[in-house]
C-alpha cells in the first residue's frame, strides 16, 4: 500500500526559483526542447544567472524562469520554459509549445542521435507550434569540440533549409549563449501581435471561510 | 519501465491526469501510460484531421471548414464553474500557471417557446420574463435564505433541517411554483433530472450557493473555459505530474495485466512494470465495469452565433426536461474563436443529453431547432461505465465515464473519492495560497 506522505503541495519547486514577472508587460514565451542531458537547463542557467554547474541535475521540478533582453530600441522579456521529464519518451504534451513564440531546440555536438532527435522536434514545432514561431537550433557543448560528431556545416545547412536560427554554444564557457537569445529577440515581431488568446483571466485564490476570518488590520 | 512504482496510471484522460499529478506531488513514484499517441483519451480536444479520423473514417476534412490546426473540439463538452471544485483543484496544485481561461459570455435557459437569459444581476432578475412579479418576491426570499445558509451555523437554518427535509418540501415552504422550481433546479442547481426533489435539501441548496458564488466571481456568467479547449486540462495536470517526477509513455498498448503477491503487473511491448496500485479509465478494464446508460453528444459546426443569444461568442443553453417532455435535460455548450477552439466566423455548439429512447438523435431535435443553420454534425453515443468494485480488494481503481452534466463537479468528486480510497485520507484543497509568484 502507498505510504502516507505529509509533504503537501507547498513544497518548494526543486532547484530553480521563480523570477518576478510583470504580467502587464509584453512577454514572449520561449520553450527549450531536446534530448535528455544535451544541456537545456545549463543554457538557461547560464543565460539567466550567468553560471554553470558541472553536475547539473536532470530536470525534475518546474523550470520556468524569466529574463529580459535589451536591444537598441526595445526590451524583450522572455518567459523561459525548460522541459522536464515528458520529453524522455517523446511524450511532451503539445501544450508546452502551444503558446510559445520562440523555441530553442538543443542537441549535443558529440551525439548524432541527439541531432536526429532535434530534427524531429523541429518538424513537430513546424506542424504543431504557433504559425509564426521563431525556432533556433543550438549545437551545445562546443567546448568539447574535440569529440564532435555533428559537423557544423551539416547543421548549418539543415537550419538554412528550414529557416531556423543556428548557433553552436557552450553553456560551460558561455560562448554564444547570450548571442543566441539576442538573435531570437531580434527575430521576434516588434509589436505584440495580439493572439486571440491574449487577455488572460486571473484565477484569484478562493477564501473558503470568509465569515470565519478575523477582520484583519481593518480600522 | 521495468521497475516498481507506487502507482501505474492507464489512460491520460482528465481524471487520470489529475490523480497522477496529485500522487506525484505527494512524492509517489508514478508511471503513466496511454495506448494512444496523444494526451486526453475521452477528454481530448481534437483538430479537424483527428475529428474526421474519429467520426468519418479518416476522410479529408471539408475544405470550407478552414485550417485543421485552428480547431480544438472537445469530445466531452463541459464548462467550469468558477467557484467549483475544478477551480479549487487548479488553485491547490497551482496548475493555473499552465493555463489561460476566459469567461463564458452567458447562460440561457429554454422556456417554451424560446430561450431566455439566466439573470446574472439583480437588475436582470427584475426584468427577466422567466417568472411573474409575485413569484419574484417569493423567489427572492428563497435566495436570501440560501445565501445566508451555513451548514455549521444553526442560527442561519431558520429551524429547518435540510439534512432530513426534502428539496420538494423546502420549495413548498417558500411557496414556489412549478416553473420557478424548474428554473432553480435545472438552470441554477444544474440537476440533470428531477430526482433531487425527493432527496435531502442540503445538496441542492449548496448547489444554488455554488452557482451564486461562481456568478459573483466574474459577474458575466458563472462559467469559465480554457483557451484551446478542455483538452488542455489533462495535459496541464500531466505536466504537473512530470515535473514532480512522473514518467510518461504514450503509444503503449497494454498487453497483459496480472496480480501476484499483492502487486499489480503490467506488461507492454515486452516490458514489465509492477505497482502497489493501478488507476485506469474504464476502457482498460472492460471486465471490471458495468454499463449503466448512454449519453449522446452531437458536435455542430455553425457559421453564426446561436440565434437569440445576443450574438454570444460562447454560451450555455439548458433545455429543462419538462419543457420538452423528457426525463433529463438537454444541454448546448457553444464556444468559438475567442477561446481558440475554431477559426473566426465559426462556432462550435455541442449538444448532449442522457439517452432515453431507441432513436437518440431524434431526442436532440429541440436543441437543433435553436441553433440556426448547422454546417456539419459529428455524433457519438457513448456508454456510461461505472466500476464494479471500489478497488480496495484488487488495488485496481477505475474512474467512472464522463457523465452528461454540463460542469466538472461530479467529475472532480469522482477524483476525490478515488484519491481517498488510495491514500486513505481526504484531499483537502488549499485554495487561498498565493498563486505562482509571477502574479504577486
Ligand atoms: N562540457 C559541457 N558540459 C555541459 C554543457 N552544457 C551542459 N553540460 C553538462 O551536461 C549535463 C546535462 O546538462 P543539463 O543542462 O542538465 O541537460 P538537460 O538537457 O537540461 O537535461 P534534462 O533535464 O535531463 O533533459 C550536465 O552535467 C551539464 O553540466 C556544455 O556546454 N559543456
Ligand atoms: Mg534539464
Amino acid at each position: 500500500m502507498v505510504v502516507l506522505n505529509e509533504q503537501l503541495f507547498d513544497c518548494e519547486i526543486n532547484s530553480i526559483q521563480f523570477y518576478k514577472i510583470q504580467y502587464n508587460s509584453f512577454k514572449d514565451n520561449l520553450v527549450l526542447l531536446g534530448e535528455a542531458a544535451v544541456g537545456k537547463s545549463s543554457l538557461v542557467l547560464r543565460f539567466v544567472r550567468g553560471h554553470f554547474l558541472d553536475y547539473q541535475e536532470s530536470t525534475i521540478g518546474a523550470a520556468f524562469l524569466a529574463q529580459t533582453v535589451c536591444l537598441n530600441d526595445t526590451t524583450v522579456k522572455f518567459e523561459i520554459w525548460d522541459t522536464a521529464g515528458q520529453e524522455r519518451y517523446h511524450t511532451l504534451a503539445p501544450m508546452y509549445y502551444r503558446g510559445a513564440q520562440a523555441a530553442i531546440v538543443v542537441y549535443d555536438i558529440r551525439s548524432q542521435d541527439s541531432f536526429e532527435r532535434a530534427i524531429k522536434w523541429v518538424k513537430e514545432l513546424q506542424r504543431q507550434g504557433s504559425p509564426n514561431i521563431v525556432i533556433a537550433l543550438a549545437g551545445n557543448k562546443l567546448d568539447l569540440a574535440a569529440k564532435r560528431k555533428v559537423e557544423t556545416s551539416e547543421a548549418q545547412t539543415y537550419a538554412e533549409e528550414n529557416g531556423l536560427l543556428f548557433m553552436e554554444t557552450s553553456a560551460k564557457t558561455a560562448q554564444n549563449v547570450n548571442e543566441l537569445f539576442v538573435e531570437i529577440a531580434k527575430k521576434l515581431p516588434k509589436t505584440p501581435n495580439p493572439r486571440p488568446g491574449s487577455g488572460r483571466l486571473p484565477i484569484s485564490p478562493i477564501d473558503n471561510n470568509p465569515q470565519k476570518k478575523k477582520p484583519c488590520c481593518s480600522s | 519501465m521495468d521497475e516498481h512504482y507506487d502507482a501505474i496510471v492507464l489512460g491520460t484522460g482528465f481524471k487520470e491526469c489529475v490523480l497522477s499529478g496529485l500522487l506525484s506531488v505527494e512524492g509517489k513514484k508514478v508511471l503513466h501510460m496511454d495506448r494512444n499517441g496523444y494526451y486526453g483519451g475521452e477528454s481530448a480536444s481534437l483538430n479537424l484531421v483527428q475529428l474526421f479520423e474519429k467520426y468519418r473514417g479518416g476522410a479529408k476534412p471539408t475544405e470550407s471548414l478552414g485550417n485543421t490546426r485552428d480547431y480544438n473540439i472537445d469530445l466531452v463538452p463541459k464548462f467550469i464553474l468558477s467557484s467549483g471544485l475544478l477551480v479549487k483543484m487548479l488553485l491547490h496544485t497551482q496548475v493555473t500557471r499552465y493555463l489561460d481561461f476566459k469567461v463564458v459570455d452567458g447562460s440561457f435557459v429554454y422556456k417554451t417557446p424560446k430561450i431566455q437569459k439566466v439573470p446574472a444581476t439583480d437588475a436582470e432578475a427584475l426584468s427577466s420574463p422567466l417568472m411573474g412579479f409575485f413569484e419574484k418576491f417569493a423567489c427572492k426570499k428563497f435566495f436570501v435564505y440560501v445565501q445566508n445558509y451555513e451548514e455549521n451555523n444553526p442560527a442561519t437554518h431558520d429551524k429547518l433541517d435540510l439534512k432530513t427535509m426534502t428539496m420538494r418540501q423546502l420549495f413548498a415552504k417558500f411557496t414556489l411554483k412549478e416553473d420557478t422550481i424548474d428554473f432553480i433546479g435545472h438552470a441554477l442547481a444544474l440537476y440533470l433530472n428531477d430526482d433531487y426533489l425527493d432527496k435531502p435539501a442540503l445538496e441542492a441548496v449548496q448547489r444554488v450557493k455554488l452557482y451564486a458564488d461562481s456568478l459573483q466571481r466574474y459577474s458575466i456568467s458563472p462559467y469559465i473555459y480554457p483557451m484551446y479547449g478542455l483538452g488542455e486540462l489533462p495535459q496541464a495536470f500531466a505536466r504537473l505530474s512530470a515535473i514532480y517526477g512522473g514518467t510518461y509513455m504514450l503509444n503503449k498498448p497494454i498487453d497483459k495485466i496480472s496480480f501476484e503477491d499483492g502487486k499489480v503487473r503490467v506488461e507492454s511491448q515486452g516490458e514489465t512494470a509492477t505497482a502497489d496500485v493501478i488507476i485506469a479509465d474504464p476502457s482498460y478494464f472492460p471486465d471490471k465495469v458495468k454499463n449503466t446508460g448512454k449519453i449522446i453528444r452531437s458536435i455542430c459546426v455553425l457559421n453564426a452565433p446561436i440565434p437569440n443569444t445576443n450574438n454570444a461568442e460562447s454560451c450555455q443553453i439548458i433545455i429543462p426536461q419538462k419543457q420538452v417532455g423528457r426525463k433529463s435535460d438537454i444541454y448546448i455548450g457553444c464556444i468559438s474563436f475567442p477561446h481558440c477552439v475554431c477559426p473566426k466566423g465559426k462556432y462550435i455548439a455541442i449538444v448532449s443529453t442522457t439517452v432515453e429512447t431507441a432513436d437518440p438523435e431524434k431526442e436532440l431535435a429541440p436543441a437543433y431547432a435553436l441553433l440556426g443553420p448547422i454546417v456539419d454534425k459529428f455524433i457519438s453515443v457513448s456508454p456510461y461505465y461505472v466500476p464494479l468494485s471500489d478497488g480496495q480488494q484488487d488495488k485496481v481503481f477505475i474512474s467512472e465515464s464522463y457523465d452528461a452534466t454540463s460542469h466538472f463537479e461530479t467529475t472532480c468528486e469522482d477524483i476525490m473519492k478515488i484519491y481517498k480510497r488510495i491514500l486513505k485520507k481526504d484531499l483537502v484543497l488549499v485554495t487561498d495560497k498565493p498563486q505562482s509568484p509571477e502574479e504577486q
